[in-house]
């Protein structure tokens, strides 16, 4: 379901320097899944556009999402002050998701070896996205990897899957990234679902295709309409894009999550 | 029972509020939001004669009250067009205008010929986009060569021809002039005002294009006094758009003279921008005692 919806403010938390945690209340939960988005407005009539967030987590109860985001620029300063009981307009939900029918199929039987790759503020959809793999029985790593020490939703993580933290300059865990993890942990990767910055992204495409496996990865752009209308958030694809008819697909309504064979980045 | 109902060249609108080129796709993606049978028309992305992959990205940069965008046209091409965007629209009750994008005249004449055998009410040509490097811009940028692809146009299409102004001229009025006297049945204005943004901390433009169309907010005034002038200057039907959030501003726009409106931008803002928009004009001729939307267009002297 999409719609533009007013939100009620649970709660807002500075978790980490810079690192917002929010919880919402809205009707949209119910229709979400892990990887998803909704776009937030600021609130602000000279900052126009939405700005697209990832579902963190979905309450139990599927009545309220949490959304985990870093100050970026204003917009998301707006959102920032944002208190318990304070309406925010969102549009929702957005975005395909990882979706397990598709990349486990239909038993989900492709389900072997799943590792979740998060890097920095791609870290917060991990969550739900481990979540809803810990639902359906789905044993799995998650690997973290972080700039310093100044950890986030870690403890969350640890719930779910096997976790593994790295950071960049070696204050916690291992020292590189969360392709370093791999390799010194000897880890089995059958199926990766990542999210996190493009060199990050472009790693384990590579990884990927020199290892024969599948990774699922969620890309970033430019947003304006969030629904699939502009044509503002494409990307470039390794074949024709059925809807556009060229090359490009729309990371807003055909991803955010793709095949990495199928995007090229 | 009062009339919200407008005519352009001989097509009657239910209502004169419909989607600005490019922002409403062909409404598929909208059609979870509201009933498009609200809408006076849709009016569809620009479509060429082949499949243009439009501009690399960033293709969007956000400034204040508004957005730049340098999408740079990129559309299925006319086969897909017809084949799939137009039987979706025919199931609603709404009409529907083309807008159709070329590099050269031949180009344009090529999409509207295979227009000519299909059920749609209106064309409108877009010769006014600023983010492709080749021909469409120059087209409404010299009187001279809008006069021509103008009547080279209207020897080939069916349906009545919108011609679609750029706002990037010194004198609007001589560009609506030029159009009505080519033959176009009614002009269009305004499109994206060209802009740029720079991201100081990396010392580059946030556009990969380098330069963007403006719209949204920010150009509403430039927009209502754009139409006014060819309101002053021409006889032929105006459709206004720039900016255009609501009601009021829609008022606006028919109040400077302009038959019908288009809503851009404020689609992405709020889905329900139209709708809404429809409903707040009734109100606004309920509230004045205005019978007969066509009392108020035009009506500021
Ligand atoms: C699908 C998706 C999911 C995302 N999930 C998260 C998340 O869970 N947590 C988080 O912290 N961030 C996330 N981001 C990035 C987040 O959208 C941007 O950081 C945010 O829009 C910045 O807005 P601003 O006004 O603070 O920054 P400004 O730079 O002032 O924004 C100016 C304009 O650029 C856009 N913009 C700027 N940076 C980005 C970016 N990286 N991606 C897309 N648009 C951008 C803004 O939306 C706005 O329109 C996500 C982006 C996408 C596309
Ligand atoms: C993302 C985007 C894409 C557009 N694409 C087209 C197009 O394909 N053809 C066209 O004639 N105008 C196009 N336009 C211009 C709009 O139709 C309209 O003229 C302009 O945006 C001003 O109205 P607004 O301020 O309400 O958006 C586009 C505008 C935007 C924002
Ligand atoms: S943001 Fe408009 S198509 Fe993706």
């Amino acid at each position: 379901m999409k719609k533009k919806v007013t939100a009620t403010v649970i709660s807002q938390k500075e978790i980490s320097p810079g690192i917002y945690d929010l919880w919402l209340k809205t009707e949209l939960a119910a229709y979400a899944h892990c990887g998803q988005f909704v776009g937030v407005y600021t609130g602000n009539d000279s900052r126009l556009l939405p700005r697209p967030i990832s579902i963190c987590e979905i309450s139990d109860d599927w009545s309220a999402m949490r959304l985990v985001y870093r100050i970026a620029g204003k917009g998301t300063a707006d959102i920032s002050h944002l208190k318990e009981g304070d309406s925010v307009k969102i549009l929702g939900v957005l975005g395909n998701g990882y979706e397990f029918i598709k990349i486990f199929g239909e038993d989900l039987s492709g389900a072997k070896d799943v590792v979740l790759m998060g890097g920095g503020i791609g870290i917060p959809p991990m969550l739900q996205t481990s979540k809803e793999l810990s639902a359906h029985g789905i044993q799995h790593t998650v690997i973290c990897g972080y700039r310093n020490a100044d950890l986030f939703l870690n403890q969350d993580l640890a719930k779910y899957g096997t976790l593994h933290i790295a950071t960049e300059d070696g204050s916690w865990g291992v020292k590189g990234n969360v392709l370093d993890v791999v390799a010194q942990k000897g880890i089995k990767t059958g199926v990766i679902l990542a999210c996190g910055p493009m060199p990050m992204l472009r790693a384990i495409k590579k990884y990927a295709e020199s290892s024969k496996i599948t990774a699922y990865i969620s890309l970033e752009e430019r947003m304006a309409c969030g629904v699939g209308a502009c044509l503002g958030c494409v990307c470039k694809t390794a074949n024709k894009d059925e809807h556009s008819n060229v090359n490009n697909a729309r990371i807003c309504t055909d991803g955010p999550v793709f095949k990495s064979s199928e995007v090229m980045i | 029972m009062m009339n919200t109902s407008v005519n352009i060249a001989g097509i009657e609108f239910k209502n004169p509020v419909m989607s600005a080129s490019g922002t409403f796709g062909s409404g598929v993606e909208y059609e979870e939001f509201f009933d498009l049978d609200l809408l006076g028309a849709v009016v569809t992305k620009g479509v060429s004669n082949i499949p243009w992959e439009g501009n690399p990205t960033p293709r969007i940069a956000e400034t204040y009250g508004g957005m730049l965008n340098a999408i740079g046209l990129q559309n299925p091409g006319i086969d897909v067009f017809i084949k799939r965007d137009i039987p979706f629209l025919k199931r609603f009750n709404t009409n529907i205008i083309v807008n159709v994008c070329g590099k050269s005249v031949d180009d344009y004449i090529d999409v509207v010929e295979r227009l000519s055998d299909e059920d749609v009410s209106m064309l409108e040509i877009n010769v006014s986009c600023p983010n492709v490097k080749e021909g469409a811009i120059a087209f409404g940028q010299d009187p001279k060569a809008l006069y021509n692809i103008t009547s080279e146009i209207k020897k080939h299409a069916k349906q009545p021809v919108i011609m679609k102004l750029s706002p990037n001229v010194t004198d609007i009025a001589l560009m609506a002039k030029t159009a009505e006297d080519a033959g176009a049945d009614a002009v269009s204005l305004i499109n994206t005002i060209t802009g740029m943004k720079i991201d100081i901390e990396r010392r580059s433009f946030v556009l990969a294009n380098k330069t963007g169309g403006l719209s949204g907010p920010a150009i509403k005034p430039v927009a209502v006094r754009m139409v006014y002038q060819c309101a002053k200057a021409v006889k032929i039907p105006i459709i206004g758009m720039g900016g255009i959030s609501n009601a009021e501003d829609a008022i606006e726009f028919l109040m400077a003279g302009a038959t019908a409106v288009a809503v851009g931008a404020m689609n992405f803002v709020n889905p329900t921008a139209m709708p809404e928009t429809i409903c707040g004009i009734e109100e606004f001729m309920e509230k004045h005692g205005i019978d007969d939307i066509n009392e108020i267009i035009g009506c500021v002297d």
